[in-house]
């Protein structure tokens, strides 16, 4: 008994303590990632933005919450009922379970894999499923065409994403985050990888389908695409996903390129400061980024969506994936 | 261990249901559904098995790009299953017949199974020691370095399909305005605009 508590039990409940503490703060910034997003806009549009519900309007994600929850759930006629409430789960449940993998800080993570950097690709390479599901399911014009764009415009922007990591973990000798970021400690890579650093940025905004790429459910011509038929809580769990997509994106973008919970330069004063501050500033820097690209790029068009990431991005990233191979090589830096 | 053949357990039940599922949904787009989660959990057993890197490359290709490609294809499909199964009678004698003849190679497969001498020692080969150095660098050595040149051929194997395909679905279309980045930017205002002073009354001609 005694083994099966020290085994089994305690391990058990110290990983879920852990998932608990990565879980909380998360959904927490999600909520809060919304408001900030609406400020941002606001300001940056000459408007105020919610600023009624508690003070400075710091209380608006949670009334939107309880609306969202006393709505009425919607299922269309026709549609197929499993899938289309599997859709939304899966979209959320995928930008929670990345985080498994995810440094914060040295030493702070669920699962400490080999393969952390693999696991990230695999799973960012599943968000499509949530959005074919949805417009499939929902037996809808609008929501089809919607999947439809998404799907062919994800498999598109992965394939730079791989080529991108691929550059990154050559430089580092290793597919483990934590010692991609140990391997960041002279310099940050978005300084030697900058081309990269920027494709990635913007393949991440392909990726998560945000703005100028939102065409997955671009209003003016689609309603809301893919998510036309939701409403109520299947509608939120959507909105909460892209919401947590786009901050899991920017942990991954920190860790690749901006040096994960390191100081910016080997300062004691800088040093003190706790890695998770580092990293969560980081992270807000990234989420800053995509939403002032969201109030400056008018919508890209389908073809021309089409065209950068095939004839622009794919050719770039493996130029300098084989750029970088060589430079490794010829200078005898490759890591073992 | 008790663990780690729980979840051998769960992940070869739920693989082997769902692969069943495969095959008796009515539903095409069902049947890829499960199709997905047939290959999660054969990623699973990689993972049990302690081969991390082929679990995560197999979630990466077949969940990731294979299966979304198969998804997109079926979704597109307009099935009536009303249909399907009006032919059924009709076709059975040839799908048994076929179904019966694909069972008796297998069984000659099967039957006249030998390991080859090569295979036996290439088996006893010692691998690197896990313990030492992770699984994909174990992998990667051995691919890089002994099979290199049957890596590249299947490297060349893949370019010479991708080639294929691309030849096969190009169809030069005539009268399409296409976008021509170059153009627009080398595009200056004194090409297109000219400033006219017009006389009242009169106009350009």
């Amino acid at each position: 008994m005694a083994e099966f508590i020290n085994g089994y039990l305690i391990p058990f409940a110290w990983i879920l303590g852990k998932i608990l503490l990565f879980v909380l703060p998360l959904l927490v910034a999600v909520a809060y990632v919304t408001y900030a997003e609406r400020r941002i806009i606001g300001a940056m549009q000459m408007r105020i933005g919610p600023n009624v519900v508690g003070w400075f309007g710091l209380l608006q994600p949670f009334a939107d919450a309880v609306k969202l929850l006393t709505k009425e759930t919607v299922l269309p006629t026709g549609s197929s009922p499993v899938v289309f409430f599997l859709a939304p789960m899966v979209t959320f449940s995928l930008a929670m379970i990345a985080w498994a993998v995810i440094p914060v800080n040295e030493g702070w993570f669920i699962s400490n894999i080999n393969v952390g950097i693999l696991y990230l690709f695999a799973v960012s390479s599943l968000g499509v499923y949530g959005i074919v599901m949805a417009g499939w399911a929902s037996n809808s014009r609008y929501a089809f065409l919607g999947a439809m764009r998404s799907a062919a415009q994800m498999v598109s922007y992965e394939v730079s994403i791989g080529f991108v990591m691929i550059s990154v973990l050559l430089t580092a000798g290793s597919l483990n985050l934590s010692e991609i970021v140990m391997a960041q400690k002279g310099m940050w890579y978005f300084i030697p990888h900058f081309p990269m650093f920027v494709i990635f940025f913007v393949s991440v905004l392909a990726e998560t389908n945000r703005h100028p790429f939102d065409l997955p459910e671009a209003e003016s011509e689609l309603v809301a695409g893919f998510m036309t038929e939701y409403s109520s809580m299947s509608f939120a769990l959507f909105f909460l996903g892209e919401y947590a997509n786009m901050i899991m994106m920017s942990g991954v973008v920190t860790i690749l390129f901006l040096g994960g919970w390191l100081a910016p330069f080997d300062i004691a004063i800088l040093n003190a400061v706790p890695g998770i501050v580092w990293f969560a500033l980081k992270i807000s820097f990234c989420l800053f980024l995509m939403i002032w690209v969201r109030a400056t790029f008018p919508r890209y068009r389908y073809d021309q969506l089409m065209r950068l990431g095939w004839k622009v991005f794919l050719p770039l990233s493996l130029i300098w994936l084989v750029l970088t191979a060589g430079f490794l090589v010829y200078t005898g830096r490759v890591p073992v | 261990m008790i663990i780690a053949s729980l979840a051998f357990y769960l992940f070869s039940f739920i693989a082997v249901v769902s692969a069943l599922n495969v095959i008796f949904q009515r539903n095409p787009v069902h049947s890829v559904l499960w199709l997905i989660l047939t290959f999660f959990n054969a990623a699973g057993l990689f993972l049990l098995l302690g081969a991390e890197f082929l679990a995560m490359i197999l979630v990466v290709v077949y969940v990731g790009a294979v299966a979304v490609l198969f998804l997109f294809v079926v979704m597109m499909l307009d099935i009536n299953v009303a249909m399907i199964r009006e032919g059924f009678m009709k076709y059975l004698p040839v799908g048994a017949f076929i179904g019966i003849v694909l069972l008796v190679e297998l069984a000659l497969v099967f039957g006249g199974w030998a390991m080859s001498p090569e295979a036996q020692a290439l088996r006893l080969a010692p691998t690197p020691d896990l313990t030492q150095i992770p699984n994909t660098e174990a992998l990667g050595r051995i691919m890089y370095t002994q099979y290199v040149y049957v890596f590249q051929a299947a490297g060349l194997v893949l370019l010479v399909a991708m080639i294929g395909s691309i030849v096969l679905t190009m169809r030069r279309r005539v009268g399409v305005r296409k976008q021509d980045i170059s153009t627009q930017v080398n595009r200056r205002a004194e090409d297109t605009v000219e400033v006219v002073k017009a006389e009242v009354g009169k106009g350009i001609a």
